[in-house]
Order: structure tokens, then C-alpha cells, then sequence
């Protein structure tokens, strides 16, 4: 059984190599993704259209906004579905634990923690806020706020970090986060646009069209940045506790 | 000349990882060397230009897949049959 699999491995890892030639060479002005006429589109007009000088983000949350919610939304479902199938699981499974974690939150460790802590949260809040001019966004921004927490609940343990951002909390907020995004879509609906088009945004805030769609996309960078650090926390209490939700690592 | 060895460096660790990775028993240790794996990704997208996907790598494949991946490892049994 072990040697088909490996063998079978081996034919599709040449297979695999041997489509790699198909690729076009790293850069190559001619292959399609560079000379399609949406490329050079985004790359003239990004900076006329949204003011936005990283690309990245304005193609991420402007023009495939859509995109992105949904991305958004499978993230949400991920964590719900974790969640629910470990807290509706047989509760028998976990009994031949190989470890039994019993000991006193470490004083070095706890302090480091103490001190580290609001530096990756500060510098969390940097990423998403910063994320039109630098690299960076909701996601990344999301996910080391979500960690922030997850160091708490390492060195001291999860029932410390569940009394700062409770299992309930954590999905309202998630929920939140795509509350936030799809309002920002359905506000630039009802005020003539199409969902998620920002630019009319402009019509009751002070500001131009370009700024609006600007300051827009960081409306649902925060949304993003919501759900991914409520998410990963939640992720890493389910699955570190079996669903349990106490006596994690 | 200096880039195209760094590349050719970096694919040929990752190649090491990657077989690496499914070697060990330890599924802990195989939870370690992926996130070598996913930092040595993130270099390599850090020098082809991508930096915004080179940060998601870091941040979620090196840093909180990780932890997850861990913490999973300790609720099953921690040595791999095969």
C-alpha cells in the first residue's frame, strides 16, 4: 500500500514538473497575465480611480470587493464549522490524552507576554490601517491580532484568554466584521451605485470620489480584520481544546 | 548572479522541508518543519516582489497555522504509525 502511494506520488510530482514548462519565464513581459488589457487597466488607473498607491489592496477591496467579502464569509463558516462539529463530537474521544497539562503560568514567560502583547496589537492595528500604502490589510492585520491572543492563552492558559474574548463574543464579532463590509456594500447600493461601489459614498460624506473609495476600502479592511482575529482565536480554542473549551495547552 | 542563487538555494531546502516534513514520526516536529517550509515560501515571495503575499504566508503559514497545527497535534497521538 505504502509503495503504490509512493509511486503514484512520484508519477504526479513529474507530471507536475513536467507542466511547469508550460509556464511562462518569471516577469515575462509577453505571457498573458502581463499583456491581458486588465492588467495594464489597473496598473494605469488605480491611482487616478481610488488614490490608493498599493495595488494590491485597491484591486483586493475595490474592484474585486465582491471577491473579497465572500472570501470573508468562507473564513466565518470555517470557524463556525469547527466549532460545531468539536462541540457536538462524542465527549469519550479525548479521555487517552497523551499529555495532562497541570502547571503554574511561567513568571519569565508571562511577563515577556505582558510586554510583547501590545506591541503585536498596535503593530496589528498599523497593518490594517496601513494596508492601502504598505503592504498589508485586514487579513494580515486580522490574523496577528487573532495571535495576540492566542499568546495569552499559551503562557497563561485558555481560560485567561476566554475571560478576555469570550467564545460567544468572538462570533458576534466575526459577524460583526462581515456586518461591516456588506453595510459599506449596501450603502454605496441605496445611494444609486452598485453594491460595493464606493465612489458613491461621496454623496454624503465630505469628500471626493477618489477619497471615498479610498477611505471605503479601509471600512472593510476593519470589517476583515474583525472576522480573521475573532476566527483565529476561535480556531485555536476549539481545536487546542477539543471543543471543550477548557484545559488547553 | 547573486538572486539566482539565492533562488536555487531556497527551491532546493524547500525540496528538503517538503520530504522532510512527511519523514519525521513526530507529528509535532512535522508541524515545525512546515512552518520552515511556509517561511522559506514567504522569502521567495518576498524576492519575486509579491510582499503582500509574502506577509500572509508569514503571518498565516509560518505563525497561526502552526500553533493550530500543534494544538491538534495534542489532542491526537503525538507519534505517526507510518
Amino acid at each position: 500500500m505504502k509503495k503504490t502511494a509512493f509511486i503514484l506520488v512520484l508519477c504526479i510530482g513529474l507530471l507536475l514538473a513536467w507542466a511547469v514548462q508550460d509556464f511562462p519565464a518569471w516577469g515575462d513581459p509577453k505571457s498573458p497575465a502581463s499583456s491581458s488589457p486588465v492588467a495594464s487597466h489597473f496598473i494605469a488607473n488605480t491611482g487616478v480611480d481610488t488614490e490608493v498607491p498599493n495595488m494590491v489592496t485597491a484591486v483586493l477591496a475595490d474592484y474585486r470587493g465582491f471577491d473579497t467579502m465572500f472570501e470573508t464569509v468562507v473564513v466565518f463558516i470555517a470557524g463556525l464549522a469547527v466549532f460545531s462539529i468539536l462541540r457536538g463530537g462524542p465527549k469519550s474521544r479525548t479521555r487517552d490524552r497523551e499529555f495532562v497539562v497541570d502547571f503554574e503560568p511561567d513568571l519569565i514567560v508571562t511577563n515577556t507576554v505582558r510586554l510583547i502583547v501590545p506591541v503585536i496589537q498596535i503593530f496589528a492595528f498599523y497593518v490594517l490601517a496601513h494596508g492601502h500604502v504598505s503592504p498589508g490589510g485586514g487579513f494580515q492585520g486580522g490574523v496577528a491580532m487573532g495571535a495576540s491572543f492566542i499568546l495569552i492563552a499559551l503562557s497563561w492558559d485558555l481560560k485567561t484568554a476566554l475571560a478576555r474574548f469570550p467564545i460567544e463574543r468572538c462570533f458576534t464579532v466575526a459577524a460583526l466584521g462581515i456586518v461591516i463590509y456588506a453595510g459599506i456594500g449596501l450603502l454605496s447600493l441605496f445611494l444609486g451605485g452598485e453594491f460595493l461601489d464606493y465612489a458613491h459614498l461621496a454623496k454624503i460624506f465630505p469628500v471626493s470620489p477618489e477619497m471615498a473609495r479610498y477611505h471605503a476600502m479601509l471600512g472593510v479592511e476593519i470589517g476583515v480584520g474583525f472576522t480573521v482575529t475573532a476566527i483565529m482565536f476561535a480556531l485555536y480554542a476549539s481545536l487546542s481544546t477539543d471543543g471543550r473549551m477548557r484545559d488547553g495547552l | 548572479m547573486g538572486l539566482e542563487l539565492f533562488n536555487t538555494l531556497i527551491l532546493c531546502l524547500l525540496v528538503v522541508v517538503a520530504v522532510l516534513s512527511l519523514w519525521v514520526r513526530d507529528l509535532v516536529v512535522a508541524a515545525v518543519v512546515f512552518a520552515i517550509y511556509s517561511f522559506l515560501m514567504c522569502l521567495l515571495w518576498a524576492e519575486m516582489g509579491a510582499v503582500d503575499v509574502a506577509f500572509t504566508e508569514a503571518t498565516v503559514g509560518a505563525g497561526v497555522s502552526t500553533v493550530v497545527l500543534i494544538a491538534t497535534v495534542f489532542n491526537l497521538k503525538r507519534k505517526a504509525k507510518d
